[in-house]
């Protein structure tokens, strides 16, 4: 068959495989380099896998909507470099899986929160946003407090997200890789064998919810916002160094 | 039909459909197909000035070059991208120049130079609300006011529990501070924090009953409760411990002033006692540079109290 105008406008099956084929040669273009070009994420210290109890709390955020209003990108720009902090690289979200870019912003940027306020503040402001900010419009979220966190699935996730590159262990050779990788301390934390033990321990140790008897929802989601960019020493790069990538 | 008979100079795109449906073939409208033309012109002026195809491991990165100074002082000039061009505009944008004036005579004063120096004084009372804003408020409240007693200090009184001078405001912003006070609930009898919350009302001029208040009095200076050895003998506090005065009427974890009755002030007064409190403060060194501490200190000392 002759392709003519005729033929492709008088033939819905064909018209419908070449639109498809012309509508995604922009985004292949746009998207599939960034999979081979070294440059994309940057080389870079620190970053790692979120904890059992972290990923957990990532989960939460993600249950909660919270990206709905809060994005996690800060642009290179004055202004949001003078608000936020440093700007966000595309390194430190290599983990993330989806990514919480985007610039829907009725609350403020989450990128860098880790480290910015207390435990206690993070528990009664998700409690009760207005009893610590009046002029907030954060809905309260008592919820995370009351609820235990439903951790018996937490090796499952993880295994989830092995399969697409998160480097959780669970043979000795991934744990080894790990170590070389990341060091021990952080290695043992990515180890699947031992999530719910490594979950249990760091909320008890860190006591993120005011209450060490349980580990609640509370306990994983402010685990999760404390960690939030503080990953990457920026004092140890040159202004410069992250240019060179782009 | 008239309709067609009237239209018969616009080509039709010479399908038949159901027999006779047939398509006009009108031409677009001129201006929007020289603004389709214009778009193309565009984007080719774009691909050739700014980083846009991919080639194997890399990419065009076009003709534009953004310029900034790296960090050992040499000029580098680089393909156009929205890193460099950051780098480029906190060096020398014009609102980042007109800032940085301000900020490297701020960072190479003194405080007492700042503190007497009305023009740098006016800078640190604009960016110094802005740093609060953005950095303190979300516990100290917009303006140095939290939004209720019981969580963080109010700022804009004379009450300090770190301390109120230049010096020490420098130093909670700098390095935090963790507030402390061990929970006594299973210490003491609920009879001796009756007695203990009697004595420490009574400090501040509230009606209580002075036989419970004598009794907390001396609970008060024991070893067995200890209170003083933060609170000090006169329960006046210390800025080294971050304990708080007794004796003024100003609040900072229990909300006395809100309370119904005196009932109800000793019940706020004893629920601190019982459990305790830890109050964390996070460093922000590190966080925010050295010339927007100072700017943050000027800006919290004058809230109000600054000693």
């Amino acid at each position: 068959m002759k392709l003519t105008h005729e033929s492709i406008e008088i033939n819905a099956g064909l018209m419908i495989v070449l639109i498809m084929l012309a509508i995604s040669i922009g985004g292949l273009v746009e998207v599939v380099p960034l999979y081979y070009i070294p440059g994309t994420v940057e080389k870079v210290d620190g970053v790692r896998p979120y904890t059992p109890l972290e990923q957990r709390g990532r989960d939460i955020y993600v249950r909660e909507g919270c990206y709905t209003c809060h994005s996690q990108m800060i642009r290179p720009f004055r202004d949001e470099d003078m608000r936020y902090g440093h700007y966000s690289l595309a390194a430190e979200s290599q983990y993330d899986h989806p990514f919480q870019w985007g610039s829907k912003r009725t609350g403020p940027d989450l990128a860098r929160v880790g480290g910015k306020y207390s435990n206690a503040w993070h528990v009664q402001h998700l409690n009760n946003p207005r009893s610590v900010v009046p002029e907030s419009i954060m809905p309260n979220y008592p919820w995370l407090l009351k609820t235990e966190l439903e951790y018996s699935d937490v090796a499952a996730r993880m295994r989830a997200l092995k399969t697409v590159g998160v480097p959780y262990s669970e043979t000795d050779e991934e744990y080894q890789a790990n170590v070389d990788k990341f060091g021990k301390d952080v290695a043992d934390r990515l180890d699947i064998n031992n999530a719910e033990r490594n979950l249990i321990a760091q909320a008890e140790a860190g006591n993120y919810d005011g209450d060490p008897g349980r580990v609640t929802e509370m306990d994983a989601l402010v685990a999760y916002l404390q960690v939030l960019g503080t990953m990457v020493d920026f004092s140890k790069y040159d202004e410069g160094y992250f240019a060179e990538f782009r | 039909m008239a309709d067609q008979s009237q239209q018969k100079a616009v080509q039709t795109t010479g399908h038949a459909w159901d027999g006779d449906l047939q398509e006009f073939n009108n031409p677009l409208p001129r201006w929007w197909l020289w603004t389709f033309y214009a778009t193309v012109v565009f984007a080719i002026v774009y691909w050739i000035l700014y980083p846009a195809w991919p080639v194997g491991k890399g990419y065009t990165k076009g003709l534009a070059t953004t310029t900034f100074e790296s960090a050992d002082g040499k000029e580098v000039t680089t393909h156009w991208n929205t890193r460099a061009e950051f780098i480029r505009d906190m060096q020398s944008g014009e609102e980042a120049l007109k800032q940085r004036a301000y900020l490297v005579k701020v960072g190479s004063a003194s405080y007492e130079q700042v503190l007497n120096d009305p023009d740098m004084m006016a800078f640190a009372q604009s960016m110094g609300r802005v740093l609060f804003a953005d950095n303190c408020a979300a516990c100290h409240g917009l303006g140095g006011t939290p939004a209720q007693i019981g969580s963080y200090p109010n700022l804009r009184d004379d009450a300090w529990l770190w301390g109120g001078s230049i010096e020490r405001i420098e130093q909670t912003i700098r390095k935090g501070r963790l507030g402390y006070m061990p929970p006594f609930g299973k210490v003491l009898s609920e009879a001796q924090i009756d007695a203990l919350a009697n004595y420490v009302l009574g400090l501040s001029g509230n009606p209580v009953d002075k036989a419970k208040a004598a009794e907390g009095d001396k609970l008060f200076h024991s070893d067995q409760a200890g209170c003083y050895a933060c609170h000090t003998n006169s329960a006046k506090g210390m800025y080294a411990q971050g304990s708080a005065n007794l004796t003024d009427q100003v609040w900072t974890v229990a909300d006395v002033p809100d309370a119904t009755d005196i009932k109800d002030k000793l019940a706020r007064v004893k629920a601190v006692i019982r459990n305790g409190i830890e109050r964390h403060m996070p460093a922000w060194e590190g966080r925010l540079s050295d010339e927007e501490i100072k700017l943050l200190t000027v800006y919290v000392h004058s809230l109000g109290g600054g000693q």
